[in-house]
């Protein structure tokens, strides 16, 4: 979900920060109804990661938006509108997700670095020329250039995120799914840069790896 | 030919992608790209995983039901902040 890069009422350009807040904490019902419509969307997404189905993620949003009109009044601008919104999210969801027992306490950063990207036993201890160290590599996907988003591969890309880690499921959601900076899953997140690349970067090399299961002509385990 | 191998960079392909490896790694990359035609495929299939994922993303979940994003906006206009 892309934000619309045209504000939505003429005169006011919401997309501007400074903007939007002083018309929601004059109360605006134009901006608030902005928010909704930019942020709806991306807010269920990212809620899903963190609770088993989507009736529990469209509560977690509404708790969302009502924890947003309670609390607007004193957003102070320390952040982005929208970093500050996405972290009440993060800390309702969790909430519900420890509830039910699918995510991670709050503030834990495990990197698991016993976690290698590729099954080690793929690769040989000395370089052929010209082919690296690969004993089995990775074989092109069974379509030419790029296996278009159909039906199967949704679901593979999908049931390869629900696998994931919580934390990792979490930045891989932000980064790819909602096409976050990394600046701003660390802020949201409060976690380090180095934290959030390698997080990632786990997510990333399993889905690939789940992609590679279903369309390597070797077929890996 | 370096001591940089395809275990190695399957490890680091993300901090490539994100241009955020030390220079002298990222030369050390590059060097082991050209000459590794598997690794050339990895690091393509890590491109196309990130397309896939946000694709995906890109796909609509369903618009807030009406009756809510009305509730919703009466509740902001009661508020009083």
């Amino acid at each position: 979900m892309r934000a619309p890069t045209i504000p939505l009422v003429p005169g006011d350009d919401f997309s501007d920060d400074a903007v939007l807040v002083k018309a929601l904490t004059a109360r605006d019902p134009e901006a608030f109804a902005y928010l909704l419509d930019r942020y709806h969307a991306p807010l269920v997404r990212l809620a899903q990661q963190y609770v088993p189905n989507r009736a529990v993620a469209d509560e977690v949003v509404q708790e969302t938006w009502l924890a947003v009109i309670e609390g607007v009044g004193r957003f102070e601008q320390r952040s982005s509108l929208k970093t500050w919104l996405f972290r009440i999210l993060v800390n309702i969801a969790r909430t519900h997700g420890v509830k039910e027992h699918r995510s991670i306490p709050f503030a834990t950063n495990v990197i698991n670095d016993n976690e290698p990207a590729v099954d080690p036993h793929r690769f040989r201890r000395f370089a052929l020329k010209g082919r690296g160290t690969w004993a089995q590599p990775p074989q092109p996907w069974s379509e030419p250039e790029r296996r278009a988003l159909d039906a199967e591969a949704r679901v593979v890309i999908e049931q390869a995120v629900d696998r994931l880690p919580p934390e990792q499921r979490e930045v891989l959601t932000m980064r790819d799914l909602l096409d976050w900076s990394a600046v701003e899953v660390c802020d949201a997140l409060g976690i380090t840069d180095a934290n959030q690349r390698v997080l990632l970067h786990r997510g990333r090399s399993k889905v690939r790896a789940a992609l590679e299961r279903q369309y390597g002509e070797g077929r890996y385990a | 030919m370096s001591n940089y191998v395809c275990r190695q960079f399957v490890e680091d392909v993300t901090a490539y992608l994100e241009g955020t490896l030390p220079d002298a790694v990222s030369v050390l990359v590059e060097a082991h790209l050209a000459d590794c035609p598997h690794c050339r495929e990895y690091l393509h299939q890590m491109r196309q995983t990130i397309t896939m994922t946000r694709d995906l993303g890109d796909e609509d979940v369903d618009a807030m039901p009406a009756a809510v994003r009305e509730r919703l906006l009466q509740a902001f206009r009661d508020s009083t902040g």
